[in-house]
């Protein structure tokens, strides 16, 4: 037997715990910023583990596992929890201890988890998180008894105080002084029905005798439910949730964008400034400052309405409202052939669809999951919010769509909204004809979810989840994005124009020859070559057609005082190029990293070509007639 | 509606007392007599009982139906004791249930 002394090696916890119980809050509390987030080998499930010490100094590498009502692992984030906790997971060491991790106001069901995870015969401990909230609910709780009944040390925790984790460390240091036990026995089987039952009994009869409860639900929960939950209210409180959304994504992060980009024009005009425009250091002025400078920044402006929309996602999340809207949206989605729980990963899809498409996890079904998978890239995601912005702040005017009570919703933002609505519109057309076509007459499966107690979101939790989706958007920006614009001034600044040249110097690039060559493909829906050159590499990433817009662009007018893009396109595209434009990217399957991850989720590369199919269709089709339609009109 | 009609007629214990949980209107307090699973929604009927023992459907739990959606009144909130679980009338009407007060 291995003791566990900290010269030796780090101690590795793991914490289980039903969904919802503040495991993931207590995770942040015990390891702060020292978390990172890989893949466990050969799944995709993500695999967060974070470091600390304990009291006594021992070094801890803690991980978090999935949340789940029971060992009997239905879905791959389940199956993952389910041999961490058996130590069966392949490539990864087995945890030395598992702290199960209860919501104190709210036991019955963690009590049940904690009695099957006890059954496996690994070291275990209980911890009772949120114990301020239940203590404030007059929630008695004897945690001796608790112990004794359960046969497990029981500590409270408080994932979101200052010292609300000193009993659950002390209790670690302890037990690590233990000896380790004996490996147990293999052999442990999923529970059936009645082992769920007499599980369950058991929990209630320990639940009975330990804990005081008085008989009445959260006032505050019940309150807001009231609302919230109300067949219609409810609803409508969720589409001004979104809506709210949408105009704040605009609002809120101009200043911050337009701080960007004068930042960025400034360090682009002083790269500029340092090198001549002649020769070979010419060359690389322009690289760095057309390319480089200009390329990076045109797209890390879009940073801040990135993190808005992230924050909104969290705070709701965090709130405990993203059960709800799947409760009101549950019968909307069923219509269109979804479970009421993709309403989830949907939502995350309007940050980005990678994250929307791994949530699809959640659902156990393996039709309803790729119904989900297939339609998440037609939300509307981040990425393309710099698409939209640009053509929609070149071509929309900057005014009230009304007066009086109606001034303060602009019509831009209002544009930006029909463009989501249209997004959400052809998932649910797309989810239904799927459902039709693909899997005729097979029924959805069970919506079952629980619905929390609402609680106060957490400057902490958001704060570290905020700083994870900076990092993965910042770190995309750094390397496919940056590698692409490389590639788009390679080939709109070679071959360099023959001495004596009179047009302008892109006219003689290689970028100028592939936009010729496609062009008559898309001159039926209005795109001239400067759009099909930006959208060859932006099948990279969609946020890549500004950047590379950007760069033609400049680099077309590189003789002159370079205006900004907006202006530029405004002055060039037609207003029916633009629709077109916008139409095309509410359907457009450029992202290579989605495909990708369709492809590793559903394990086939047929679902990803079938993906882009789709989407090239339909984004050609929505563009087809909405050029010509805008041009019948007169915006031609 | 149709599709409880068809749940129920689809088992041969019909003539069990009380009645289910996926009938009671919103309001209904109740405790649970019994799970009476079938298969739903591509679950056999085994799978169904163990998951909605899994949020704590258990015989003696008290329930009490607090939301309904606005289309067909579905899905339904049900308080279990001390949680709240959101499901469809269609799987509620595997709960067996008797009215309290």
């Amino acid at each position: 037997m291995n003791e566990l002394a900290p010269a030796q090696r780090d101690l590795r916890i793991a914490l289980v715990g039903n969904p919802n119980c503040g495991k993931t809050a207590l995770f942040n509390a015990l390891t702060g910023s020292r978390q990172h987030v890989a893949n466990y080998p050969g799944v995709t499930v993500e695999r967060k583990e974070g470091d600390l010490s304990t009291p006594e100094g021992r070094k801890v590498c803690l991980v978090d596992l999935p949340g789940t009502y029971s060992l009997r692992a239905r879905s791959p984030d389940e199956v993952v929890t389910r041999d961490m906790v058996l130590g069966t997971q392949a490539g990864v060491e087995p945890p030395d201890l598992l702290v199960c991790v209860a919501d104190a106001t709210n036991l019955r069901l963690g009590l049940r988890l904690v009695l099957e995870l006890k059954r496996t015969g690994r070291p275990l401990l209980l911890a009772l998180n949120m114990a301020d909230i239940a203590r404030h609910r007059g929630i008695e709780i004897d945690t001796d008894l608790l112990a004794e009944a359960l046969g497990l040390p029981v500590v409270t925790s408080v994932a979101v105080r200052r010292g609300g984790t000193a009993a659950l460390l002390a209790e670690l240091d302890r037990m690590a002084r233990l000896p380790a036990a004996a490996p147990p026995a293999g052999g442990w089987t999923p529970p059936d029905a009645a082992g769920l039952r007499a599980l369950q009994r058991e929990a209630d009869r320990i639940l009975a005798a330990a804990v005081h409860a008085p008989d009445r639900r959260d006032a505050v929960t019940r309150r807001l439910d009231a609302v919230l939950l109300h067949p219609v209210a409810g609803l409508v409180v969720l589409l001004a949730v979104l809506f709210l959304m949408f105009q704040a994504v605009f609002a809120w992060a101009q200043p911050a964008m337009d701080l960007i980009d004068a930042g960025f024009q400034a360090l682009g005009a002083a790269v500029g400034g340092l090198l001549p425009e002649e020769g070979a250091l010419g060359l690389l002025r322009s690289f760095l400052q057309d390319g480089l400078i200009a390329g990076v920044g045109s797209v890390l402006v879009f940073l801040p309405q990135i993190l808005v929309l992230f924050l909104f996602i969290l705070l709701l999340e965090d709130f405990g409202y993203m059960a709800r809207a799947a409760f009101l949206m549950d019968r909307i989605m069923g219509g269109a052939g979804l479970h009421g729980r993709a309403f989830i990963p949907l939502l995350s899809s309007f940050a980005c669809a990678i994250p929307g498409i791994m949530a699809t996890r959640v659902i156990d079904s393996r039709r309803d999951r790729l119904a989900t998978i297939l339609v998440a890239p037609l939300m509307t995601c981040s990425a393309r919010i710099p698409v939209y912005t640009l053509i929609i702040g070149a071509f929309i005017p900057d005014r009230p769509v009304g007066t009086g009570a109606w001034g303060w919703v602009g019509l831009q933002g209002l544009v930006m909204f029909g463009l989501y609505a249209a997004g959400i519109a052809s998932a649910l057309a797309m989810s239904f004809a799927f459902k039709r076509l693909l899997w005729r007459g097979q029924p959805t499966e069970p919506f079952m979810l629980e619905l929390p107690d609402y609680k106060w979101p957490r400057p902490l939790n958001l704060a570290l989840g905020l700083w994870q989706r900076a990092k993965a958007f910042l770190r995309r920006a750094g390397t496919i994005i940056l590698a692409m614009m490389v590639v788009i001034w390679f080939l709109s600044s070679v071959p360099r124009p023959p001495e004596g040249a009179t047009e302008p110097a892109i006219e003689y690039s290689l970028a100028y020859a592939i936009g010729h060559a496609v062009e008559p493909v898309l001159r039926p829906i209005g795109f001239n070559w400067q759009i099909g050159v930006a959208l060859i590499p932006g099948m990279a990433a969609r946020e890549v057609a500004v950047a590379s817009l950007g760069t033609v662009y400049a680099v077309e007018n590189a003789e002159e005082e370079a205006p900004k893009l907006g202006q530029a396109l405004s002055e060039q595209w037609s207003l029916a190029t633009a629709l077109a434009f916008l139409a095309w990217y509410v359907f457009a399957p450029q992202c290579v990293a989605t495909l990708g991850v369709i492809r590793r989720e559903t394990g086939s590369r047929g679902w990803a070509w079938f993906t882009f199919g789709y989407m090239v269709t339909l984004a050609y089709a929505a563009a087809f007639v909405t050029f010509q339609v805008a041009r019948a009109l007169g915006a031609g | 509606m149709s599709f409880i009609t068809d749940a129920v007629t689809a088992d041969p214990f019909q003539a069990s007392p009380g009645f289910d949980l996926g009938a009671a209107p919103r309001g209904f307090r109740g405790r649970i007599q019994g799970l009476r699973a079938f298969a739903s929604g591509g679950l056999a009927a085994e799978e169904l009982e163990r998951r909605l023992l899994e949020l704590g459907f258990v015989e003696g739990a008290r329930v009490e139906i607090l939301h309904q959606g606005l289309f067909g009144r579905d899905p339904i909130a049900v308080r279990v004791d001390g949680a709240t679980i959101a499901l469809r009338r269609r799987e509620a009407a595997a709960v067996l249930v008797e009215p309290l007060d």
